[in-house]
């Protein structure tokens, strides 16, 4: 059994590892680039060393006997024949070596100087943030590189430069390893400290290195291909080449080997151990494999996306997952998710075994993992886990008693987390009660697809079963889909009706009357039976009565549609206009919002029957759309023809204008500019005429189309106009399409040439069908919007990520002041009055609903 | 009446008491119903209150990052003219995020004082003095002189009656502006002499190149005028921003003229202005996008990049440089940097943060994770 560590991390702290705690921590010492014997053993003293830790099972750790994925690995370390310099730490010697005398190594400044210095650093520590601290031991430091001469010793100094990336030459004379070493080591503890170097964690002469630790075999395990053969890790390769190179160089200094070979060795581990680190740095050509692709070194393993910060540190992998396609059931309830009975058979929920539930989960045990529901695994009070099968059923349920832990499937009313990527806003992961279904895919309400964005086109979504009662309280109060009804962003509202809800909803409030049996049928189809409403419906009843079923008795509103007529309900009666997008619809609407508002979660359950009641209209009406609905009379076709005529002509007359230099131009303008300005002008107000001619003459009774568009379910007037009559000026970068540099868009047209049709006017609709070039000009703004939206999600994505990193220990008080993660004060009040932008309407309290309410207007 | 608002002063933020005073005056409720009005408010309001431990920040951030993805790319706004196009829409925002130090679109918008805005010559005549005037303007042409080793600068006197400018004038801003030179007159030109010897040509033609440059009058860095007719008054769009310079100009309405670059605000105005120029200049990209994000989102992530006194950039270098865990540091960009910095120095992360939480699987914080429980522990009874 795993032992977990029941305790808290209280702090980090970082360092440099010194020469004898690498040897201390050692398990062992490499000596030879060998990695496995004839027997395919690994060699002792080599890199696979099994004191290192283990890679393959059945083998033993020789320093503490712990198997494959028991041991968690020890170091080992390489004895260097000759020091070499620690790429990462250059900077840093240089400049020690610049701010300290070469003689008697002092630190460039006299006795005051540094009593200025430690007071300054006392007072900052006290009284300001650490970075302050940290910028005033950076100023000391640079104040030293101008000093020229020692205050103790008197020498003079030399001035040292630093080739990168690792040579340093005095006077023409290149610097050894050794002389630096020796050189750092004169520099005291107390020097150190004034430069802000702490000389328990790191010495500078350990920053030039002596041994060179090597990780674990764990850390660099090999991989076996199916060959047979060994693929060793990259980690491994160069650990091997430094082991190969070093034992070259120790064997030449024995062998008393002239001094330039001795110089090339060293010279060649000092790279080696280099690119160890980093391979890539500026001027140092990067090590490869055989296959020319450059190793990955510690450093790579590091930084970036795929790093061990950014991929393995700040992003889990988790258990109790699912994720498949999503599909639409407008029957199931907002804030439930529906979900395939094979994904409910694997994913589990441990159920500790009480007095309670004991006849219960004996059941499921007894139906085990192939049955559904039943269960999966038994945990033991003593820990052990056993999985059902049928070979252990009988037993597992004889012993089944109180204070066993049954892992059972996923049934009805569990809690979930469900998400889509990407997880923009929090409403992006929320919880869903579980519905098991017969089928393959998550089945959601269509009613929660804007708040992740979603829709079914092939998405995909992830759900996450909360294992522990914590963990699932939390979820059920905190994410549930009911309390994110109102997003934080501005207090409109996500959820609320799309699509054919609004429809529904529209037509019915709008033209519908039903008589009271079809009205109480409808109803009851919903889930609603309030009998005492129903017994007030009369015989004829109107749209609008059946949905001010839905309405409390108490609840006043008024709003506004999106024709800007006035909606009214009045004591729980919608006595006024035609609810639409604007008062039910998902992201403002007004209706929902105040409902939400008014009732909180009973207004949730409202909207979830104004939702399926739209759908229920739909449903028993009937509503489909058809290329018919674009047609147009011959007679507005030719009124069409004749706005379009007309604008044409006038743009033919700017033109003329223009060519005879009579055109003045609007002030601030250009002359050119003017003229573009006026054609496009002409021509836009052209195509919103022919918008306006279709909208008021086609009739909006059999027009599926016309009715989408005017309760904002989906498409606008435009989208109908574009299709029935003409498309109109096709626009880019605001300006008509740009001749370039050969006068002209396309070969049809003459040089320099003006017309509408030359720079981009669409004249036919697209039922009608575009000519060739009026398509090539259609696709030629497709295409820059396309453009614009594959470069602006990752500019906007890189923006997010930058603000919730400099944000993301923002957090409230107890006090109500906004402080970070050091507790300094951003805002004394959040948002200046601590109102959360979620509970509210629009950020703001109704002061006039009050005041009315209470003087009962 | 008074009084029973202020008792609740303490209770109910001020704009809202504020309303309740108007309306209730407007309906003419009685003391008994203002109260009640009062109290309900109250318990509105504190319905409303935001939850302590609640992670104000990344909620902020996701106000931020959802609508931008559905902001333009590339879009100009223009005010008035074409020339004067003002950058707007995702790359404006992101440019008010960096604080960087200059916008790539600096724009004044220049109120007068009511008595010198309301004639259009006389607005024309303050806007033509604030525009920059440079030596290039006054000047019909610079010659290279490559034997004689100096550059001619041929003057136009049609513009230099216009500036009200004599050619010694122009000959003393040259001295003053230029180092190591001496400027003859010669009829209608000025000879600029080099007083290094032997000059290099590509010295020489930089100095051609710095002397077209030289400021003659108005003000530095106002490219171009253009007065506007704004309502009841005219007001003077510039391109480029000097609002140092511009403040010291006496026709000016000092309290309204504003600029949109955010530093230069904080250099001349300090960090409280430059904090509310972040808000409004926020605010005005959002509002032309036609999107909608709360005010408290924008305060917050303003209030967060000024709290230092400084303004700071929303960027490694920014906010994030300001950080004390390492941890939190090195998981946003150049981790390797951040860990060497911190083994010199020792340094201790105390896991105040969230991300380091996140890392080693602990209790991040935030929320939930704030509060722990105590429990009081009863004496084990002895059966």
């Amino acid at each position: 059994m795993t032992e977990y560590v029941y305790k808290k991390v209280g702090s980090i702290v970082f360092g440099v590892l010194s020469p004898m705690i690498i040897k201390k921590m050692s398990a062992t010492k490499i000596v030879t680039p060998e990695l496995y014997d004839k027997e395919g053993y690994p060699v002792d003293g080599g890199l696979m060393d099994v004191r290192m830790g283990v890679i393959d099972p059945g083998l033993k750790c020789k320093t503490c006997g712990g198997k494959l994925k028991e041991c968690m690995g020890h170091f080992g370390y390489i004895e260097l024949a000759r020091p070499a310099i620690h790429v990462k730490y250059v900077d840093t010697v240089y400049d020690l070596l610049r701010y300290t005398c070469k003689s008697c190594g002092r630190i460039y400044a006299d006795e005051e100087k540094i009593r200025i210095h430690k007071l300054a650093i006392e007072e900052k520590t006290k009284t300001e943030k650490y970075i302050a601290v940290k910028r005033e031991y950076e100023e000391f430091a640079s104040s030293l590189k101008t000093i020229k001469k020692c205050p103790y010793c008197q020498a003079k100094k030399v001035e040292l430069k630093l080739e990168k990336p690792v040579s340093f030459y005095e006077e023409d004379q290149k610097l050894t390893p050794i002389e630096i070493k020796t050189r750092l080591e004169k520099i005291s503890d107390a020097d150190l400290e004034l430069i802000g170097i702490n000389p328990a964690f790191a010495r500078p002469e350990w920053f030039v290195l002596t041994m060179l630790p090597v990780p674990p075999v764990t850390v660099r395990p090999s991989i076996t291909l199916d060959t047979g053969e060994r693929s060793e890790d990259d980690l491994t390769h160069k650990l091997s080449d430094i082991v190969r190179i070093n034992q070259r160089l120790f064997e030449n200094i024995n062998a008393g080997a002239p001094e330039v070979i001795v110089e090339d060795l060293w010279e060649l581990l000092q790279y080696h151990i280099m690119t160890y680190f980093d391979n890539d740095i500026a001027q140092v050509p990067p090590a490869r494999h055989r296959s020319g692709q450059p190793l990955k070194t510690l450093t790579d393993r590091i930084k970036s996306k795929e790093g061990r910060f950014r991929y393995n540190l700040a992003g889990k992998r988790v258990n109790y997952a699912a994720r498949t396609v999503i599909s639409p059931d407008p029957k199931i309830k907002l804030g439930e998710v529906g979900i395939p009975i094979v994904v409910a058979m694997d994913l589990t929920i441990p159920e500790t075994v009480n007095s309670w539930n004991f006849a219960k989960l004996k059941e499921y045990v007894q139906r085990g993992p192939k049955e559904y529901p039943g269960a999966n695994y038994v945990i033991r009070p003593d820990g052990t886990k056993k999985q059902i099968t049928d070979e252990t059923k009988e037993q597992l349920l004889g012993e089944l008693a109180e204070g066993f832990i049954v892992e059972r499937h996923l049934i009805d009313g569990d809690i979930s987390i469900f998400n889509r990527q990407p997880s923009l806003h929090r409403m992006s992961i929320m919880c869903h009660k579980v519905r098991v279904l017969p089928g393959n895919s998550f089945r959601v309400s269509p009613a929660v697809c804007f708040p992740y964005n979603a829709d079914f086109d092939g998405d995909e979504m992830n759900l996450h079963i909360p294992q522990t009662e914590e963990a699932r309280t939390e979820a059920e109060v905190l994410m549930s889909v009911r309390k994110h009804l109102i997003t934080p962003k501005d207090g409109s509202n996500v959820i609320g009706c799309i699509e054919d809800a609004i429809v529904g909803c529209y037509l019915l409030t709008k033209e519908l009357t039903l008589t009271k049996e079809e009205a109480i049928q409808l109803l009851i189809s919903i889930g609603v039976d309030d009998s005492e409403k129903f017994s007030k419906l009369k015989d004829k009843v109107t749209g609008k009565e059946v949905f001010s079923v839905l309405l409390p008795d108490d609840f006043d509103f008024v709003g506004e549609s999106k024709n800007d007529e006035e909606v009214i309900v009045k004591k729980g009666k919608l006595i006024e206009g035609v609810v639409d997008k604007n008062t039910i619809g998902s992201e403002g609407g007004s209706m929902i919002r105040s409902l939400y508002v008014t009732y909180k979660e009973a207004g949730f359950e409202i909207t979830e029957k104004i939702f399926r009641l739209g759908i229920a209209v739909l449903l028993k009406n009937g509503f489909t759309t058809s290329i018919s609905d674009t047609d147009i009379t011959e007679k507005l076709k030719n009124e069409i023809e004749e706005i379009l005529t007309e604008a044409e002509k006038k743009a033919k007359r700017y033109i003329k204008q223009f060519e005879d230099g009579e055109l003045t131009p609007i002030h601030g303008r250009t002359i050119e500019e003017t003229i573009e300005l006026k054609i496009i002008e002409a021509l836009t107000e052209a195509r919103n005429d022919v918008g306006k001619l279709i909208a008021k003459s086609i009739p909006e009774k059999n027009n599926s189309a016309l009715v989408m568009a005017r309760s904002g379910a989906r498409g606008k007037i435009l989208n109908l106009a574009q299709m029935a009559g003409c498309v109109g000026q096709q626009a880019l970068r605001g300006q008509r399409i740009n001749t370039g540099y050969k006068k002209r868009a396309l070969s049809m047209f003459e040089d320099n040439e003006m017309s509408p049709e030359a720079k981009g006017w669409i004249k036919n609709g697209y039922k009608r069908g575009l000519k060739p070039y009026e398509y090539f000009f259609h696709c030629l703004t497709g295409r820059d919007s396309l453009m614009d939206t594959a470069l602006r999600t990752p500019k906007s994505g890189y923006l997010y990520r930058r603000i919730s990193n400099a944000l993301q220990d923002l957090r409230v008080e107890y006090d109500e002041t906004v402080r970070d993660a050091n507790r300094s004060i951003v805002q004394f009040k959040y948002g200046e009055d601590s109102i959360d932008v979620s509970k509210s309407e629009n950020g703001t309290i109704d002061v006039e609903k009050i005041v009315k309410e209470v003087a009962k207007l | 009446m008074a009084d029973l608002f202020e008792q609740y002063e303490v209770f109910i933020p001020k704009p809202v008491l504020d309303r309740a005073k108007t309306l209730t005056k407007q309906y003419k409720l009685s003391e008994k119903d203002t109260k009640s009005v009062l109290d309900k408010i109250k318990t509105t309001y504190e319905d409303m209150k935001i939850a302590p431990g609640e992670a104000i920040g990344i909620v902020t951030a996701e106000s931020f990052g959802e609508p931008g993805t559905q902001m333009i790319l590339r879009s100009f706004h223009f005010a008035g003219a074409s020339e004067m196009k003002v950058t707007m829409g995702l790359p404006r925002l992101i440019e008010i995020f960096d604080a960087r130090k200059n916008p790539s679109t600096p724009v004044m918008e220049v109120y007068l004082q009511k008595k010198y805005s309301q004639s259009p010559t006389q607005v024309k005549e303050i806007a033509a003095r604030i525009k920059e005037t440079k030596l290039e303007e006054v000047a019909s042409e610079f010659l290279l002189n490559i034997i004689e080793n100096n550059v001619e600068v041929k003057l136009a006197r049609k513009k230099m009656t216009e500036f009200n400018l004599s050619s010694k004038d122009i000959a003393d801003i040259i001295v003053a502006n230029l180092k190591n030179v001496t400027v003859d007159q010669d009829r209608d030109s000025l000879i600029i002499k080099s007083t290094i010897k032997e000059i290099k040509l590509s010295e020489l033609y930089k100095l051609k190149e710095k002397s077209k440059e030289i400021h003659i009058s108005g003000v530095k860095g106002i490219a171009r005028v253009l007065p506007m007719k704004v309502e009841e008054e005219y007001i003077i769009y510039c391109v480029g921003s000097n609002l140092k310079d511009m403040l010291e100009i006496e026709e000016i309405d000092a309290a309204r003229t504003r600029t949109n670059d955010v530093a230069e605000i904080g250099d001349v105005l300090g960090v409280e202005a430059a904090r509310q120029a972040i808000v409004d200049e926020i605010l005005k990209v959002i509002g032309e996008q036609g999107l909608n994000i709360d005010i408290r989102h924008i305060m917050l992530l303003a209030d967060a990049m000024t709290a230092t006194g400084e303004i700071k950039g929303v960027t490694r270098s920014g906010i994030t440089q300001e950080k004390e865990s390492v941890l939190a540091k090195a998981s946003f960009e150049t981790p390797i940097p951040h860990l060497v910095d911190a083994s010199l120095t020792g340094e201790v992360d105390q896991l105040s943060s969230v991300i380091e939480n996140v890392m080693l699987n602990q209790p991040v914080p935030l929320g939930t994770g704030l509060p722990g429980l105590m429990a009081k522990m009863k004496p084990k009874v002895e059966k």
